[in-house]
Parts: structure tokens; sequence; C-alpha cells
């Protein structure tokens, strides 16, 4: 990794809007170089919480160190180094896809042939090259999202900070974004990202941490997380409409831990397929069996009690 | 079987009662407020305030011998209600097919683009008739109103709100961009507004405009308003502006029809 | 990665970026830039070719005569200020603030609110003072401003336009829709009608007089009048003063309002 530098060092850090709290105290350090997220459900308190960062909402307590610096007083001198991919695009509607990157680099103070220079470097990075000339209205989501993308990254930030990245995109743009975000990491781009995306989160964190109604609950590598939080294996089981919990009684000593959901048993073991096998064994006979590694998502519903897509 | 379609289109129509009704609901209090004290205001500073200077010498023959305030009220009553209807034939057509894309929701019902038209367009007329009536009521209080031929200039000012709704919904259905209604309001209804005999006789006018302005439904609409607000009706002529007004109304309705079929068809 | 080369624009003229992007936007849009000069010039000419016919020369206090036409048209001229910088600061501002959200991005860089306000004002009173240069430019070739002190008429709009702007951008950081726009039209019109536009202040009864005198397009319209009939007096020091007071006030409150609404 690129060094111990602490980009971000938050320390009890709180935000509430009136009498709602929807950071409550959390600690996160982001060092220079690594990817790091915020994994959790939607109000969890993660876009409060980059916002924050992003020198844009001024902390109600706690402390917070962005670049060095407090995001109260020096906002404009640490924006002018952090790239801000927003959850919902703000692309300039009155303007061509272009004149969005050459627009927004002139925010910052760079000589107009340096922004010209830089926006169409990026607009080849984003596949964007083609359509410069276009309306933002004329372009998908997909696209839009890579323009948003690209507009972050002409200031070349230190650190990249993404607000659920792919949410809202088809399977393909999510890919090509995934692709584009990995070679910005190869680079040394600090990545900062938030998502409720399970797959994201291991495709692209070195670390994270899961936070839920505000408070951290948990943090490490994706890795590190499963192997802490959950079994090796598991075994999703499903019956009929109702039975599910009186089923649930009768397997219950199969694995180490049992999940009942709505619509289907999940079963944490070690060997899936032996509990799978106990199963029918027992008599039982499921509708459907699956087997498979244990997931992020399985860590979020054993630290919560829920699962994320609720 | 041409009566039962018929039938068919009243009845789709009748079924977009409840969103316009929700819709009024929530605007029509702050219309209502403007719609009343606009009037009240020109006629204020136009028929009374700049009146007393143009009335000096006593009622001017080129304003058919009638005080300022009489000339001007019919007029700024044509001109008012045109202004409603294109506020309400621009912005939102565009708005429920661009933005909101609540014309697309309509047509996703078993509603078609021809109902959605005509239940909008009942809308409109409604709009209409609440501005033509409480100008109206606002005459009455200036005393400028010649009963009972007066009374007409209600279902005057609807007629010459179609007149303009119709033909300005078929060009909203087009758009690509709003820019387009800067330019509507610059070049088309701001100098209608001031030219079509609402303010001073068409006649003081070069020829070449005056012959343009002939050409314009609103300046119809301010004739027959007139000539019905200081009761003096010629039937000939009236009826001549009647029908004038209605041609408008036919083929805006004939475009706007094709324009939101293509538009939502597409 | 390299250094950055990024230098924060901290200490500079950072509201200029801002005017720059609208000048891209209106590039594109310049048939709507060049439309805009009409609408005054249409009001003049209806009033030229047709209330003049009706009306009587008016007699100005110190003595001079001048035609309705001249009476009115530096009315037109401050009623256009005002409307042109209000439709920015309010429809215009809203709209990027509600809508395109363009703000958000904005405040994403180092730029910061009173950036922000102070662009978008920038940008208003340049073309607040185009368009009167053009309107002034149009009076003298009908004779309507024989005075040399109209060549000071695009200042007078950038004072008038400064004002409203100001108090425009203000009052829409507390809109919540677009029918709270209706208000702005309930106060917009009685100063447009009643301002001594159409005739003059004296016609007004005593306690309506003192109505009128404390509306800032008033005070617009007596500095424009002064201009372009040469009949220049304190009460315009006093207009200007009130109109840079009230500018100035609504620009104070614009500022700490965007602050607050986008760095929530």
């Amino acid at each position: 990794m690129g060094g111990d530098e602490a980009l971000v060092e938050a320390r009890g850090l709180r935000k509430s809007y009136g009498a709602v709290e929807a950071v409550r105290g959390i600690d996160v350090t982001v060092r220079r170089g690594e990817a790091f997220g915020f994994l959790g459900p939607n109000g969890a308190g993660k876009s409060s919480t980059m916002r924050m960062i992003a020198a844009v909402s001024p902390p109600s307590g706690g402390t917070l160190r962005v670049l060095g610096m407090d995001p109260t007083d020096d906002g404009p001198a640490i924006r002018s180094r952090l790239g801000v991919c927003p959850q919902e695009d703000t692309l300039d509607s009155e303007l061509t896809v272009r004149e969005n990157l050459l627009v927004y680099g002139r925010f910052f103070g760079l000589s107009r042939p340096e922004v010209a220079r830089r926006a169409d470097e990026l607009l080849a990075f984003v596949q964007l090259s083609d359509r410069a000339g276009a309306r933002v209205e004329q372009l998908s989501g997909g696209l839009k999202r890579r323009l948003t993308v690209a507009r972050s990254l002409i200031n070349e930030p230190e650190m990249l900070m993404l607000d659920e990245p792919t949410t809202g995109l088809d399977p393909q743009a999510r890919h090509l974004l995934w692709d584009r975000l990995f070679r910005l990491k190869q680079q040394g781009t600090t990545l900062l990202l938030t998502t409720h995306y399970m797959d994201e989160a291991e495709q692209l964190c070195d670390r994270l941490v899961v936070i839920d109604e505000g408070v951290i609950v948990a943090e490490g590598s994706p890795a590190q997380l499963i192997r802490d939080h959950s079994s090796r294996e598991v075994c999703e089981l499903r019956f009929g409409a109702d039975d599910h919990q009186g089923v649930a009684e009768r397997i219950q000593h199969l694995g180490e831990r049992l999940e009942v959901l709505p619509d289907r048993l999940l079963v944490y073991a070690a060997d899936g397929e032996a509990v799978a096998q106990a199963v029918h064994e027992g008599g039982l006979t499921p509708r459907s069996t699956l087997v498979r590694r244990s997931t992020l998502e399985d860590v979020f519903l054993h630290l919560t009690g829920r699962s994320l897509a609720e | 079987m041409a009566g039962r379609v018929e039938s068919a289109t009243a009845g789709l129509v009748w079924r977009q009662l409840d969103h316009w009704r929700v819709r009024w609901r929530r605007t029509w209090r702050g219309s209502a407020v403007t719609t009343f004290v606009l009037p009240v205001l020109y006629l204020l500073a136009m028929g009374v305030g700049l009146g007393a200077y143009v009335d000096e010498g006593g009622p001017q023959a080129s304003l058919g011998g009638v005080n300022y305030l009489d000339f001007i009220a019919p007029g700024l009553l044509a001109t008012s209600v045109m202004q409603t209807a294109v506020g309400a034939s621009t912005w939102p057509v565009l708005g429920a097919i661009k933005w909101d894309k609540t014309y697309f929701a309509m047509i996703a019902s078993p509603l078609r683009p021809r109902d959605v038209l005509l239940g909008n367009l009942a809308f409109v007329a409604a709009r209409l008739l609440m501005t033509a009536a409480v100008f109206w009521l606002v005459l009455l209080l200036f005393g400028v109103v010649a009963l009972p031929w007066a009374l007409l200039a209600i279902p005057a000012g609807v007629l010459i709100g179609m007149a303009h709704a119709t033909p300005l919904f078929a060009l909203s259905a087009r758009l690509e961009r709003e820019t387009g209604f800067m330019l509507i309001y610059r070049i088309g209804v701001v100098p209608m507004f001031l030219f079509s005999g609402a303010f001073f006789p068409v006649s003081q006018l070069p020829d070449p405009l005056q012959w343009l302005t002939q050409l314009l439904p609103l300046f119809h609409g301010v004739e027959l308003v007139r000539a019905l607000t200081l009761g003096r009706p010629d039937l000939l002529v009236d009826v001549g502006h009647v029908a004038y007004l209605l041609l408008w109304c036919v083929v805006g309705l004939a475009l706007a029809d094709r324009s939101l079929a293509r538009r939502l068809g597409g | 990665m390299a250094a950055p080369a990024v230098r924060p624009p901290l200490g500079r003229f950072a509201a200029q970026h801002l005017v720059e992007r609208n000048y891209l936007v209106y590039r594109r849009d310049w048939v709507v830039f060049v439309t805009g000069f009409l609408e005054p010039l249409l009001y003049l000419l209806s009033i030229g070719l047709g209330i003049q016919q009706l009306v009587d020369d008016f007699v100005l206090p110190d003595g001079t005569r001048i035609s309705y036409t001249e009476f009115v048209a530096p009315a037109m001229l401050a009623a256009s200020a005002m409307n042109g910088s209000l439709f920015d600061a309010t429809f215009g501002v809203f709209f990027k603030l509600k809508y395109e959200k363009v703000y958000d991005a904005v405040l994403a860089t180092p730029l910061r609110p009173v950036d922000v306000a102070v662009g978008e004002l920038v940008w208003s009173l340049l073309r607040a003072a185009i368009y009167a240069a053009a309107f002034v430019a149009f009076m003298a070739l009908l004779g309507l401003a024989e005075s040399w002190w109209a060549l000071l008429g695009p200042l007078a709009a950038v004072v008038i336009g400064y004002a409203f702007a100001g108090a425009g951008m203000a009052l829409t950081t507390w809109m919540r829709s677009w029918q709270d726009f209706d208000f702005i039209t309930l106060a917009v019109l009685p100063m447009f009608l009643f301002s001594a536009t159409f005739f003059p202040l004296d016609r007004y009864p005593d306690a309506a007089q003192w109505l009128v005198q404390l509306t800032p397009l008033y005070h617009g319209v007596v500095l424009c009048r002064g201009l372009t009939t040469g009949a220049i007096g304190l009460e315009m020091l006093v207009a200007v003063g009130y109109l840079a007071v009230m500018g100035t006030i609504g620009l104070a409150v614009a500022c700490r309002r965007l602050g607050a609404l986008l760095l929530r």
C-alpha cells in the first residue's frame, strides 16, 4: 500500500439534521492509495458522511481532518484536491458533454488549454469521445454516470469519492465503470466509495466499514469480514410458502447458525453440501437447494439481523 | 358505429376529471388572486391614471367617442384571456411530455392521445372561463359593462382563449426545447398584446401593420368583446369575428391532434 | 502520482468562472439573447405609434416640454432593467438550484456560495448593461434622448439591476415551488404600473405619492428619466444610494442563505 499517510481521519464524527441523527459518532481512517468503502443500506448515514468529508456539509460533532485540513475552515483548499461523483448526477444539462468538462475544470482554476487537453483525455478514458458534442439530456443513465466520473477527475484529484457509483446502471455499464475505477486505483488514486451492493464492495474495496443506523458495526477487508462474521459456506433452502418456521426448528442443529428469510432459509456451515445432504436424509424435500460461498450480504445479515435489500 | 366511438371518446375524456380536479385544487388559489388583482391594477393604472390624460379634452372620436377606461377595459379582458391561454398551453404541455411525462403515464391506460388532448383542453377552457368571469366582475366593479350584451363577453373570452390555446398546444407538442417559448413570447405574444387594438385604435398604425394586425385572432377578439361590453353589437360584423375565431380553434385543434399523436406515438 | 497541478483559485475573482459558464450556454442560444432587445423596443413603439397620439405633451417641473413617449421611454429603460435582472435572479437561480442542481456541482469545487451569488449577479448585470445600451441607442435614433447624460443609461441599468437581482436572489432562497413566483408577479406588476412610469407622481393622491416613493422602481425611473431628459437633480443621488443599499443587503442575505441551503 502507498504509505501510511491518512487522507481522512474522523473521530466521533456526528451529523444531525434537526432532530434526526444521521451519523452517530463514527471513527474512520482512510490511507493514501487504498480503496475504502462504506457498506450499508439506504439511509444508514453513508451519504451524510461522504458530504462531510467532501467539505460541503459541516459536521455536527466530533473531529474530522481531510488531507490534513479542517473542512469547516479550509473547504475550498480541500475541494480543490478531491474528485466528487455524487449519487444523483449533477451534470449541467444546458451544456454539451465536452463543455461540462471544460466549465467544471475552470472552476478549479485550471487554464483553458490545460482543461481542453484533460477533457479530451478523460473522454477517451470513459469511452465518450464520440459523444463529445452531444447534449447531456440525450445520454443514457450509464453514459451520464461515466461523464460524471470523468468530470470528477478533471482536477487530477488525490482522492476520488463515489457515492453509490453503479446504482441504477445495467450490468454492462456497471462492469465498464468497475474496470475504469480499478484502473484508477492501479494508478494510485485513493478511492472512497459508498455502496449497498456486496459484489461491488468485494470487487473494489481493499478495506471497508459496515455502517448501519449511523454507527459502524464492523471493519476490515472483505475476506476478513467474511471470515470473522460468517461461515465458509451457506446452504440456501426454499420450501413451500408457509412452513419455513416449522422446518427451521427441525434443521436448526445442522449448521453453525440459521437465518429465516421471507422466501428462504439460510444455513451457515463450513460444508454446505453436507447440510444439504442431511436435510434430504431427514426426510425433507426443499423445492430448491443452493450451496454457495459466504458473501458480505451474509456478514451484514449476521451483524444487523436485516438483509441489505430491505 | 360512429356514435359508439364518439361516446367512448367522451367517456375517456371524462375519466380524466379527477386528474385535472386535483391539479386545479393545488393551484387555483394563487391564480385566483393574480386573476383578480392584475385586472384591477391594469384598469387603475391605464384606464384611470393614464385615462385622465387621454380624456382631458373630452372623449375622443378615434376611440369611438367613449372614455379611455371604457375603451381599454374590453381590450384588457381579451388580452388577459389570451395570456392565460398562452400560459396554459405552453410550459405545462411540454412539461407533461418532457419532464413529468404525465401524458405517457396517461396513454399507458386506456386513454388515447386524442382523449388526453381533449381532457387537457377542457381544463384550459375551465381556466379561461374563470379568468374571463373574474375579469368581467372587475369590469362590473369599474362600471364599464353595458348589460345585457356584456354578459356575452364571458363566453367570447373563452372563445378567444381557445383560438390561441389550440394552435399553441400544437406548437408546444412539437417543441424539443423550452427556449422556443421565449421566442413565442417575444416574437408572438408581446407584439400581439401591444398592437391588437387593446390600448389604441389599430387605425393609427401604418397600413401594412394594420393588415397584419387584422389577420391576428386577438384583434377580432378585442373588437368582439368591445362591441359587447359597450352594448353596441353589429350582428354581421360580430358574427364575422366569431366565425374567424372559431376557424382558428378548429384548425388549431386539428393540428394539435396530429402533433400530440405523433409526439406520444413516436 | 504527480504533485497536484491545481492552484486553488482563492484570492482571485473566482466568480468569473460561473460567468463563463453562463456565457457558454448563451452563445448557443444567441436567438434568445438577440430577441431580448425586442420587448422594451416594442413597448416603446406601441407607445409612440399609439398612446402618444391620444395624449398631449408633458411639462416637466423645470418647464421643459416633452412628448409622452419621451416621458415613458426612460421608465421602460428602468423597468426592463428590473425585469431582466429579476428574471435571472429568481426563475434562473431557482431552476439551477432546485432542478438542475448546477450549484451542487459547483460547490464540489473550490468555489464558495459567495462566488455563486456574485457570479450570477455579474452575469445578469452584464446583460442588463448591453440591453440598456441598445435601448438608449434606439432612443437616440428616434430623437427621444437629446441629452449627453443619456450615455450613462447603461450604468443606471446596472445600478437598478443590482438592486433587483440582489433582492430577487435573496427571496428565491425561500421559494418552495414555481407557484411561489406568483408573489413576485404580484409585487412587480404594481411597481411597473405605478412607479411614475406611465404618468407623473403628482397625479397620485398624497398618501399614494408616499407609497410610490418608497418603491425601488420609482427610484430607478427617477434616475433614468433624469439622464435621458437631462434634468439632473439631487434626487438622482438619493436614488443611486437607495438602489445600492437594497442590492447590497439582498446580496448579503442571498450569500448566507445559499450557503445554508447548499452546505447542509
